[in-house]
């Protein structure tokens, strides 16, 4: 039973806190790590490790305070890897050790996380991973290589699935890992998209090092350690409550608004179709929010990531229609690096080409269909040709 | 609030309790056999739901005899009668009763009138249709072809003489009581003294009638029309959650047959062709849920846009689901004796019903400006 703190006591908390730690004249380091010990980062969380144990609901109770009252927050989109995917998988499957060690700085934004799963051989079937690592004393080798790697320039921490033994059907040869970024053996290189620029890497992985003790759940269990990492991944990209037009359909009609001469009366009706599909898709991720205070994540945050990824495709689609000869230009295809991905500061043509990555990223939405009509629906499962073979069988 | 769009332990009780009823009372089979008699309404069924379960003094307050309850709870009542395409009154009566409400806080001498109709409503005795076309939206400017003597209406209550014709009327075949919209003012109108006439319907399971006044007897209701609005608007709501039943009725039902159905030595539901779109039906049916309990529980300038929204999305999403119910099902859903078009026909019809997807689009882009040119 988490401990029961009413909304009045958990607003004292956080209005003693701040008195005794005024966001103005702390450090934003010290104050970050201070939240963090007096469990007000993430509520949810056990005692000790951020949290209070609270329903998920109350968050936006803290968020709230803590914005009221001018305090420096952990820069979440920076950090978006470590506190959705990363954290969760640690809470789930990490020793008390592991916790201790990489909680508190993923939280404070000390330490960047990156993930490294895919594979240019392994993307929808990612079971399928070819990265080896071999036991050798208290350390594990790995030799391989990992692509679409998000944040890995910048990463301390990588979360790391690989193949421990490929004498075995796929799902059960896995392992899971922490690996450090900085250790010799991994090489990152910029893996230029179709935008222009490097949000993703590939990262070479040869003859790393891993300690056993970095290891996340069972040797074998990979596989088990990765759904838990991957649900999270898919409520962080659909999930969570926005305000009205916010995101691409405010944009779309920000310019239908402000431009007249766009005005065209077919488009009229795709327009309002794609306004109300937004609608839609916001409540239900309100709604999703609703039921997640109580439970954890299930399938339907595929649903939203679905959703999202169709919708934000369709409608940059009809902007670059709307705006004529203006959608031939594109702003700058210049090689860069950016931390997060600005959907609304860029030009049309730059949100047109990224969303084209909203149905691949995290998911194909084909595989996406897949997971919500076996797990959700109970249709049948696809004919899986590898399933009893070995994975070192297997064709590729 | 987004807990408002989950629903409450009492809706769920409510809801058990329609659908135990309809599953004894209301099973597909006997739906369809009734299609094809003289009483395409079930009057039976309507009495063990409209007073048994109180579905039809729902939005009744508890002084005049009804559950005092909101529209979150009777969307639920719709979601469960759309599950079974049941052929009973609810909505018409939902509508008439929201507009004597409304009528009733109008002010002009008549609220004695629509307390006693609330009432009856209440205790089962009356049924009551606002006599309007089916396909009217909430933002309509309805006149009506019916003319009233004497003219213009005086303030307060008065009986007046009604002539004229109203066309694809839901529900009237088993009123009571019509509420009569004409040129800006409502009359109360006894069944018996109009002349109903059944149409041949699409939509075998709510069949829509003309009804005929003939220098008819007629008592002032309301004169004005932001009542009729109102009224439309809730059943409009209403009419989504309906919406969404149905949808998902077809989806379960069809789930159900693909799983069982072989093809080439394989269940059909293990093709990716058949599975993407089922899985692509729920995401939309779980968005019209959200929605649909949206329209329902919003209040004030947001109601009228939420309303647009359920109307637009979950219009769409019924037919949907009900036109892949039949093409899911092949053969044995193309014919009679399956179900399949029992909820086609309600689907397609529904979404013409209340305004359709494009005009709630149109009157949408008025409300959030986004004006069409």
């Amino acid at each position: 039973m988490p401990p029961l703190i009413t909304q009045h006591d958990l607003e004292n908390r956080i209005h003693d806190f701040l008195a005794a730690h005024d966001p103005g004249s702390t450090d934003r380091l010290d104050f970050l790590r201070a939240r963090f010990d007096a469990g007000l980062a993430w509520l949810h969380y056990p005692p000790g490790l951020g949290g209070l144990g609270l329903p998920r609901d109350r968050q936006p109770i803290a968020e709230k305070a803590f914005a009221a009252a001018g305090a420096p927050d952990n820069g979440p989109r920076r950090i978006g890897i470590g506190l959705g995917m990363a954290a969760p998988t640690i809470l789930a499957f990490g020793s008390d050790e592991q916790k201790q060690r990489w909680l508190r700085p993923l939280w404070c934004g000390e330490e960047v996380w990156c993930q490294l799963f895919s594979e240019p051989g392994a993307g929808s079937d990612l079971a399928a991973l070819a990265t080896r690592a071999v036991r050798d004393g208290d350390d594990w080798v790995v030799n391989g290589q990992k692509v679409w790697t998000s944040m890995a320039h910048e990463a301390r921490w990588a979360i790391l699935v690989t193949r421990t033994d490929p004498d075995v059907p796929k799902h059960q040869g896995m392992t899971y890992f922490v690996l450090d970024m900085t250790a010799p053996g991994v090489e990152v290189r910029p893996l230029r998209q179709i935008t222009g620029e490097a949000e993703f890497n590939e990262v070479f992985l040869t003859d790393v090092r891993i300690p056993d003790s970095q290891r996340l759940g069972a040797v074998g269990e990979g596989w088990k350690v990765a759904q838990t990492t991957l649900m999270n991944e898919r409520v962080a990209i659909g999930g969570g409550a926005s305000p009205r037009e916010s995101g691409m359909i405010g944009v779309l009609a920000k310019t239908w608004r402000e431009n007249e001469k766009v005005r065209d009366a077919a488009l009229h009706d795709r327009l309002m179709t794609l306004w109300v599909a937004a609608e839609a898709a916001r409540l239900t991720a309100q709604r999703l929010s609703a039921q997640l205070a109580a439970g954890q994540p299930g399938p339907e945050g595929s649903a939203a990531k679905y959703a999202f990824a169709t919708l934000n495709q369709q409608i940059s689609g009809l902007e670059l229609e709307l705006l004529g000869e203006e959608a031939l230009r594109y702003d700058d295809w210049t090689m860069r690096r950016p931390d997060t991905v600005d959907f609304v500061g860029r030009s049309p043509g730059y949100r047109y080409l990224r969303s084209k990555g909203n149905s691949i990223e995290g998911g194909t939405s084909e595989i996406l269909l897949n997971i919500i009509a076996e797990r959700v629906l109970g249709l049948p499962g696809e004919i899986r040709a590898d399933k009893d073979v070995a994975w070192k069988d297997l064709p590729r | 609030m987004s807990d408002e769009l989950l629903y409450s332990e009492t809706e769920e009780e409510l809801r058990t309790a329609v659908a135990d009823l309809l599953a004894d009372r209301a099973p597909w089979s006997a739906v369809l056999a009734r299609t094809e008699t003289a009483e395409p309404y079930d009057a039976q069924l309507w009495k063990a739901l409209g007073t048994g379960i109180g579905a039809a003094g729902l939005l009744i307050p508890e002084e005049l005899g009804g559950a005092g309850a909101t529209l979150r709870e009777a969307a639920v009542v719709a979601e469960e009668l759309g599950k079974a395409v049941a052929p009973v009154p609810f909505l018409g009566n939902l509508m008439a009763t929201e507009l004597l409400l409304a009528a009733r806080e109008s002010g002009n001498g008549t609220a004695a009138a629509a307390e006693d109709l609330l009432r009856g409503i209440a205790s089962g005795e009356v049924t009551a249709v606002i006599a309007i076309p089916f396909t009217r939206s909430p933002d309509t400017t309805y006149k009506g072809r019916v003319s009233v003597t004497p003219w213009p209406p005086r303030e307060a209550p008065h009986p007046a003489r009604l002539t004229g014709k109203v066309t694809s009327v839901a529900g009237a075949q088993t009123a009571d009581v019509l509420l009569v919209p004409s040129d800006g003012s409502i009359y109360v109108v006894q069944a018996a003294d109009a002349r109903i006439t059944p149409v041949t319907t699409l939509d075998m399971t709510r069949v829509l009638s003309d009804v005929e006044f003939d220098d008819t007897p007629g008592q002032l209701l309301a004169i004005r029309y932001e009542p009729l609005s109102q009224a439309l608007l809730s059943g409009a709501a209403i009419l989504a959650s309906e919406q969404l039943g149905l949808a998902e009725q077809c989806l379960t039902t069809t789930v159900e047959y693909v799983k069982t159905r072989h093809q080439f030595g394989r269940a059909v539901g293990s093709y990716q062709g058949l599975k993407h779109r089922l899985a692509q039906l729920w995401v939309q049916i779980a968005q019209a849920r959200a929605v649909a309990r949206h329209a329902v529980s919003a209040t004030g300038a947001e109601r009228e846009i939420a309303v647009a929204i359920a109307q637009a999305h979950c219009s769409a999403v019924a037919v949907q689901a009900a036109e892949e119910c039949v093409q899911m099902h092949g053969g044995i859903g193309f014919t009679w004796e399956h179900p399949a078009h029992l909820y086609l026909k309600r689907a397609k019809s529904s979404s013409i019903a209340l305004g359709s997807p494009t005009r709630h689009r149109r009157r949408l882009a008025e409300l959030v400006d986004l004006p069409a040119s």
